[in-house]
This record gives structure tokens, sequence and C-alpha cells, in this order.
């Protein structure tokens, strides 16, 4: 199945194919990312959702047995060639986590440090750089008397928004989120909600979620995955209440995954 | 069924009580060595101690002189050795990971973590001392660091293994390449458990008599002189104690009192790093 959103697509994925050593994890994924929406990918564990997230930075790339094959286009370029620079495609597509995972530094100094590897600036720059960040992420008033505090010593709903925060700090295009509210509790989790709608106006969003509403809830389009197959993508509502594919009707309807 | 209940709380109350009693066996050793030290060593501890050389036979004196050349030695061993183990280490956990050369150069330095000290020791006389013609401050110094590099390694290893490889692709994700990833995340990360590392091989080394007999030897006189045989308090305890005269023994009690007592602060420093750590 392949899905056209907008006019032009942030991503294109063609005929990607993944291996983990021998095991074939993803195959032949079609599918367009459409610019400032979000998008979702849904299914049950080990459906490759996740691993098709981490081509989008190529994350991958660090462990020596994952290759991926096929062309993944980001505006137009394929992010899989040798030749992509991957600190330079990092600043581009930013990545947050499923577990927060905050530096063992200060607040201030975990946002500065993605934005130091990319800018140089003076003091009174990054200090407005670290605020718009925190503001964007709907953490600065919550931490904004306490910047020179470990962000290790925040809850983990707020360590989760300066992971966020951190991330879009260096100006990224796209917004990677793997399961970002799964290790939540339930107000976390709609904070961070809350967080993707407003971020979707500045932000191309892609978010996998194991959580069938919480898809509903913030995306504009979805995609179902299973066994490393692109079962179904399309706008999300369409998919929700009116599944063309009969494996995507079981999962949604809670009959497995 | 209530006599399956009744066995399980005699089989339990066994077990624990068992437990206890081996704890205490055990901490029963290690007081009542802290306590001999104390007994014997309290006599000849005062000021004179730290201010006065090691005196001849029947003469009253210190052992400053062999504090301040294990000292010495202690911080050449650091020096030399903290560097190296550091570096690799973090070549271990952080670029050789699970690959082969990673297992093989871990599997010797658990062979060098085990061996006995004297060989290490022979190893220093064979090499600094037959070179340079005489016993000195620096062949003992870096015996010394051949003791605590293993430890250092390991520990370094060990730490920032412990980091979770969560965090190294977070900041992987924000575009950081990988030695800035070490320098700026990992190691914040494992820096305390690394600097205990560090403190407990201090402590191991400056106990050491064994790699300081055939290198620095010992000195009865005050000497700062790296190239010239050196003081120092393992060996200094050895001697004196092992001699007919009360003053000399009186004394060793005392050092190795004072050995004790700083090993036992270096411990409690490095549980206090970790604790700090933790919170």
């Amino acid at each position: 199945m392949s899905g056209t959103a907008s006019p032009e697509p942030k991503i294109s994925v063609r005929n990607l194919n993944f291996h983990y050593g021998k095991f074939h994890a993803l195959k032949d994924i079609n599918l367009d990312i459409a610019t400032r929406e979000v998008t979702a990918f849904i299914g049950p564990s080990g459906c490759g959702k996740s691993t098709l997230l981490r081509v989008f930075n190529r994350m991958y790339a660090l462990y020596p047995n994952q290759v991926a094959t096929g062309e993944v286009l980001l505006d137009k370029q394929n992010i899989l060639d040798r030749r992509q620079d991957l600190h330079r495609l990092r600043s581009r597509v930013g990545m947050v986590f499923q577990k927060p995972t905050p530096f063992p530094m200060t607040i201030y100094e975990n946002i500065a440090f993605g934005v130091r590897l990319h800018e140089h600036m003076g003091k009174g720059a990054m200090d407005d750089r670290v605020e718009a960040a925190l503001r964007q992420a709907a953490l600065w008033d919550e931490v904004k008397d306490k910047l020179r505090q470990s962000g290790m010593r925040l809850s983990g709903g707020q360590q989760q928004r300066l992971c966020i925060a951190r991330a879009i700090a260096v100006k990224p295009e796209v917004l990677l989120l793997d399961e970002p509210a799964s290790a939540l509790d339930p107000i976390s989790t709609l904070k961070i909600e809350e967080l993707i709608y407003e971020l979707r106006q500045n932000y191309t969003i892609v978010i996998v979620t194991h959580n069938m509403q919480q898809a509903a809830r913030v995306s504009d389009y979805t995609a179902f995955m299973y066994l490393g197959e692109m079962v179904e993508f399309g706008d999300t509502n369409a998919i929700f209440t009116n599944p063309s594919q009969k494996q995507t009707e079981d999962y949604i309807t809670g009959r497995y995954g | 069924m209530d006599l399956r209940y009744l066995r399980r709380r005699v089989t339990n109350v066994f077990n624990l009580g068992m437990a206890v009693l081996t704890t205490l066996l055990g901490l029963f050793w290690l007081f009542w060595i802290l306590y001999t030290t104390a007994r014997y060593g309290y006599h000849s501890l005062g000021l004179r101690l730290f201010t006065q050389d090691t005196p001849p036979p029947g003469a009253p004196g210190g052992l400053r002189n062999a504090f301040v050349g294990s000292l010495i030695m202690i911080g050449v061993g650091i020096v030399v050795g903290t560097p190296i183990g550091v570096l690799a280490g973090t070549y271990l956990a952080e670029f050789a990971g699970r690959k082969r050369i990673g297992e093989i150069v871990r599997f010797f330095n658990d062979i060098l973590l085990s061996a006995p000290s004297i060989v290490l020791g022979l190893f220093v006389y064979s090499v600094v001392v037959t070179t340079m013609g005489n016993f000195s401050g620096l062949a003992g110094g870096l015996a010394l660091a051949i003791v605590l590099l293993p430890v250092v390694v390991r520990t370094t290893d060990e730490m920032l293994r412990l980091v979770p490889s969560t965090m190294r692709e977070a900041a992987m994700a924000l575009g950081s390449p990988y030695w800035r990833v070490v320098l700026q995340v990992t190691y914040r990360a494992a820096r305390s458990g690394i600097l205990t590392g560090v403190l407990l091989g201090v402590a191991r080394i400056s106990g050491e008599t064994a790699p300081l007999l055939f290198t620095a030897l010992n000195d009865q006189f005050w000497s700062t002189n790296l190239a010239r045989p050196m003081a120092n308090v393992p060996v200094t305890i050895f001697q004196f104690a092992m001699s007919p005269y009360s003053g000399w023994q009186h004394l060793a009690w005392a050092g190795a009192l004072v050995a004790t007592l700083a090993v036992l602060g270096l411990s409690i420093f490095s549980r206090f790093l970790i604790r700090q750590r933790n919170n």
C-alpha cells in the first residue's frame, strides 16, 4: 500500500527494506510523510514501526549489522546515500525516545548541548534559544527558576518535555517521536499530546505509538504495520472509521495485537 | 498443611541465623585487626610521628620520611596509572564493545589485575632498576602504577558500560559526533563511579609492600629524590616490626594504624561519592 498525502511530501519512502543481520524487518515499504502534519505508525509489538522511524534519522547506522536498502527521500534527497552526512541529517531530523533521557547536566546545559553542536552563538542568544525551546515544550514556567539544576531531578513527564525542548532547540524540520508518552502517567501524557498538537504548526511530526486512541487523537495520517509490512496508510479518520483492510480492522477493534 | 508452613518458618529462621552468624564472624576478624592495630599503635601516635624521620634503634623518632615517600610514590602511581587506565577503559567500553579485540584486552587486563604484586615488582626491577643501576622512588612509583592500572581500566570500563545506551543514542540523535558524546555525556554520567574506582585503587596501592621491596627499597633518611631509594610506609613497617627493638616495633604499629585509617578514610570518601551520585 502506498498513500499520497499533501502535494509536497517531506519524506518519501521508496521500496525500503531493512535487515537486522538476517532478519528481514521491513519489507518493501512505500509511503509519503506530509509536510507539517502528524503521521502516526501503529501496529503490534515487533511490527517494525520503530525500525522505520529509526531509518529517518539513520539511528540504525550506529549498529553495524543493521542495513537499510531502497530510498528515503528527505526533500527529494536520498538520505540513505553513503555521502549523506549523519550529523547534518540529525540536525534536520530530531528524535525523542520512549524513555526520557536527560543528560547528566543542568537543564540549561541539556538544551545548549545540542545547539552548540551546530551553531556558535553568544551567551545572550543562547539564553534566548533555551527559553524559546522550553516555552515551545511547555516547560518554561515549571523550570525557569531552576535552570541550573540537574535535568535528572525533574519528574518523568518534565524530563520527557525537556527532551522535546532539547530536540526542537536544534531547529529541526522533522521530529520523530518513538512512543514518547508510553512511560508517562495520564496527565503527563495529555500534556505531551497537547504539545504535539501545538508543534505540528512548525514541524513535520512522525510518532510511533502502541496506543490507538493516542494515534486517533494526535495524528492526521496513520500507517498500520504488521510483520514488517505496511498494511494500510491513509487519513487517520478513514483508517479508524472505515479501514479497507481486514487486518487493520481486526487490530483497531482489539481482536489481536 | 500447617506443617509445611511451620517447616518454612523454621528453615527461614535457620538460614537467617546462619547468615547473621557468618557476617558476625567476618566482622569479628576485621574488628580484631582494627583493635590490635589501634591498641599497639596508639602509644607512638603523636605529633612526633609526622615531624621526625625514622630513628636509629633506641632513639626517639617518627615516620615522616616514610609517609612523604609513600605519598610521592603513590602520586607517581596515580599520575602514570590513571590516565592510561581511564583511556584504556574508555576504549574498551565505548569503542571495542563486544568486539573480539575488546574481549581479549579485558581478559589480559583481568590477568594483570590478579597477578601477584610481587611479580609486578620483579618486572619493574628487571626493567627499571637494573637499567638505572639502583633502587629508586621512580621505580617504586611505576610499580604502583602497574598495580593501579588494571583496577582503573576495569572500573572505567564497567562504569561506562553502566551508562544506558539510550543516553548515547539520544546524544547521537542531536547530531553529536561520537567523541563529544563520550567526553560530554557518558563521562559525566560515569564520573563519580570512575573516581570511586580510582580511589579504591589508590587505597589498594597504599598498602602494597611487595612491589616496593624490589624497586624503591627503603631509606632511613629524608629524601625526595625520585632517582634514589625512597622511604615508604609498608617496607618500613615490615623492617621495624621484624626488628628486636621495641621503639621500632611501636613505630611499626603506629605506621600500620595511620595507614589503616588513611585507607578507611579513602573508602568512606568513595562511599560518600557513590551516595552523591545516587542522589
